[in-house]
């Protein structure tokens, strides 16, 4: 597939302003006090979030999950409010409600947020289906874990979705962990895509490190869905770099193991290919890469210099009134 | 006036409301084309008169059919789904506690989520307890979703269309027996507000807080102990979140006795909440201890006299007036 170069760059952005962020995220949440609750970081696997971002238009909706921070950057999402967001305070894009965990930007068509692991993909056939209904040229893309392919919700939506040919986009992000558990410990399944067949639908493993190769398979998927060709099941073969959670010291996870995954960086991956092909500059790059700095900084400082929600604003946003 | 059964009344105020908006569709098990051939059920007709495109036969799958609605809801449709009986809302229930009741919430009031879920539920068809367990107290202690369940066809109907033009999630629970219950409903379009109690009977002695099914039970207490010149103030709650405190406390204000009666199992029943309320506001208008009548804590048996002995009656409810009269 070909693919601009315009899209090239706005991958290698959204890639680049999204470790950025998270690279921030896990010296600030060391500081006692600063960040509450927890951190959950999708360091490494920012070609996902940049690759299905990318081969989405305007109305398309996402619907993601706990580790959301590359998926909702890559669509768009403003980093101050989703900084402010996680540190709590009222300038938050979910005025202090919801925290790193739960973050919803419908500004962006990025409606929700779930940490119920295998939730969101129910949910995004409700949204899909109101885009068939109205019949909109538009799609939904849902983005799980390999975790998440283990709960029943995930088997009702996808029989769901394919009896009434949804134009709806799932992607396993197959970070091969779910919590502490190894892939080849919660299924014997080779590939989670694999089981597309069983729901008679399209299904894809790509390299989820490959942004390219995300962006290719999102595009002909997304084309399927608004064609009225129904769902496609994609896969994505990437790692966690990270725990769980920032407090999680990844005993489990043998270091040779993440070394290697760490060799299969997606971000040199596309910048070297675009450097190769004369598409950027070192200059370039570089510039990029302060923009991006100073933009992360920007949120920060935005974040630290907002105020808290008064207590009792608690109360507030349950009911429409 | 109109005679209809509570599930006719339901089938109209679908049908009205999906013909005012075209955004409002029906999904769930069998709601197209049912096992159930009757023209009292609720969904009778429906696909015949509005199409499949608008009336969703769904597969056996409740989590699905319940995150159905909070997608579509998110996404600006308004979806009236049902869960065919209560005691399977359990398997709905992340979609619905988890995500219907919160999601406004965690968006920091950005999003709305403007659904209903229609669940059949009760006790007295000897179907036993995964099909006649009431879950109300449940669906009301969970912040978000407004919980409601009427005693009157006239009452389903008029609050149905308020809850599908709710901009809030709304569960509206249906006792099965009142589908085939005729009761007068007044011609033409009207809505009844969700949130506020009706005095259905008015008296001075006693205060009976009830809904649903056990509003017949509290009516026929009423009139047998009128002829003893004991004169039952009965109220229907109707909705129980948000529950309408002053309804309540204004009964008992006046009575100064007071008797919860539901259907439900005791322990953690929607009475103890009632009761709760009325202690802490109007606990110098007491005259005497309250009382809860209630199912027993046991799930709800199949053999019709273990059924029937589960099913709160007049007999029990009388019984507990006259220990606080």
């Amino acid at each position: 597939m070909h693919v601009s170069k315009e899209k090239k760059v706005e991958m290698l952005r959204t890639m680049l302003l999204s470790r950025r962020f998270e690279e921030s995220l896990t010296e600030l949440c060391k500081i006692q006090g600063k960040i509450p609750g927890m951190m959950i970081l999708g360091t490494g696997q920012e070609a996902v979030g940049a690759g299905v971002c990318a081969a989405l238009g305007p109305d398309d909706v996402i619907i993601t999950n706990h580790r959301s921070h590359h998926h909702l950057l890559s669509r768009g999402a403003e980093p101050r409010g989703l900084m402010a967001e996680i540190y709590g305070k009222r300038t938050g894009c979910n005025k202090g409600k919801s925290g790193t965990l739960h973050l919803a930007v419908p500004e962006v068509n990025a409606l929700c947020t779930t940490t119920v692991v295998g939730a969101g993909l129910p949910i995004a056939v409700g949204v899909a289906f109101a885009q068939q209904y109205r019949k909109e040229s538009t799609a939904t893309v849902c983005l799980f874990g390999d975790g998440a392919a283990d709960e029943g919700s995930f088997h009702e939506a996808l029989n769901l979705a394919s009896l009434w040919r949804l134009p709806v986009l799932f992607i396993c992000e197959n970070n091969h962990y779910a919590g502490a558990q190894r892939y080849e410990e919660h299924t014997r399944v080779k590939d989670i895509a694999g089981r597309a067949v069983a729901y008679a639908m399209a299904g894809e493993v790509v390299d989820g490190n490959d942004a390219l190769a995300v962006y290719a398979a999102v595009a002909n998927a997304r084309g399927l869905a608004v064609a009225g060709g129904g769902p496609t099941l994609i896969e994505c073969k990437t790692y966690r770099w990270r725990g769980h959670g920032e407090s999680d010291r990844q005993q489990y996870q043998p270091k040779d193991e993440i070394a290697a995954w760490r060799q299969k960086c997606p971000i040199p991956k596309l910048r070297d290919d675009m450097l190769a092909q004369g598409l950027v500059t070192p200059p370039q790059i570089q510039q990029m890469e302060a923009k991006i700095h100073e933009i992360v900084q920007d949120a920060v400082r935005f974040a630290e210099d907002s105020p808290y929600p008064r207590p009792e604003e608690a109360l507030e946003d349950v009911f429409v009134h | 006036m109109q005679q209809l059964g509570m599930g006719q009344a339901v089938n109209q105020a679908l049908r009205e409301e999906m013909m005012r908006d075209p955004g409002v569709f029906v999904a769930g098990e069998g709601v197209g084309v049912s096992i159930m051939d009757n023209p009292m059920l609720p969904t009778a007709g429906l696909l015949r008169d509005f199409g499949a495109a608008r009336v969703k036969d769904t597969p056996v799958s409740e989590a699905a059919i319940a995150g159905l609605a909070v997608g579509a809801a998110a996404a600006g449709l308004r979806p009236v789904v049902e869960i065919m009986f209560n005691p399977f809302f359990t398997l709905a229930s992340d979609m619905i506690v988890n995500h219907a009741a919160k999601l406004r919430y965690l968006s920091g009031g950005k999003s709305s989520f403007p659904l209903v879920v229609r669940i059949k539920s009760g006790a007295g068809f000897g179907a036993g307890s995964q099909h006649s367990h009431n879950l109300e107290a449940w669906l009301a202690h969970c912040p978000g979703l407004k919980v409601v369940m009427p005693s009157t066809p006239a009452d389903a109907k008029g609050l149905l269309k308020s809850a599908i033009r709710d901009e809030n999630p709304v569960v509206f629970i249906e006792d099965m027996t009142l589908y085939f219950a005729p009761g007068p409903v007044p011609d033409g379009e009207y809505l009844t507000p969700i949130g506020k109690a009706d005095v259905k009977r008015q008296g001075e002695t006693v205060t009976v807080v009830t809904w649903s099914k056990m509003l017949g039970v509290a009516l026929k207490a009423a009139d047998r102990l009128s002829q003893e010149g004991v004169e039952l103030e009965v109220v229907d709650l109707r909705t129980l979140a948000p529950l309408d405190k002053e309804t309540v406390l204004s009964s008992v204000r006046k009575t100064g006795r007071l008797v919860v009666l539901h259907e439900a199992t005791r322990t953690g029943g929607f009475a103890g909440e009632v009761s709760a309320v009325v202690m802490e506001e109007a606990f110098s208008c007491l005259k005497a201890p309250l009382r809860r009548v209630t199912g027993p804590d046991i799930p709800v048996p199949a053999s019709p006299p273990l059924e029937r002995f589960y099913i709160p009656d007049e007999e029990k409810l009388i019984a507990a007036i006259k220990e606080i009269l």
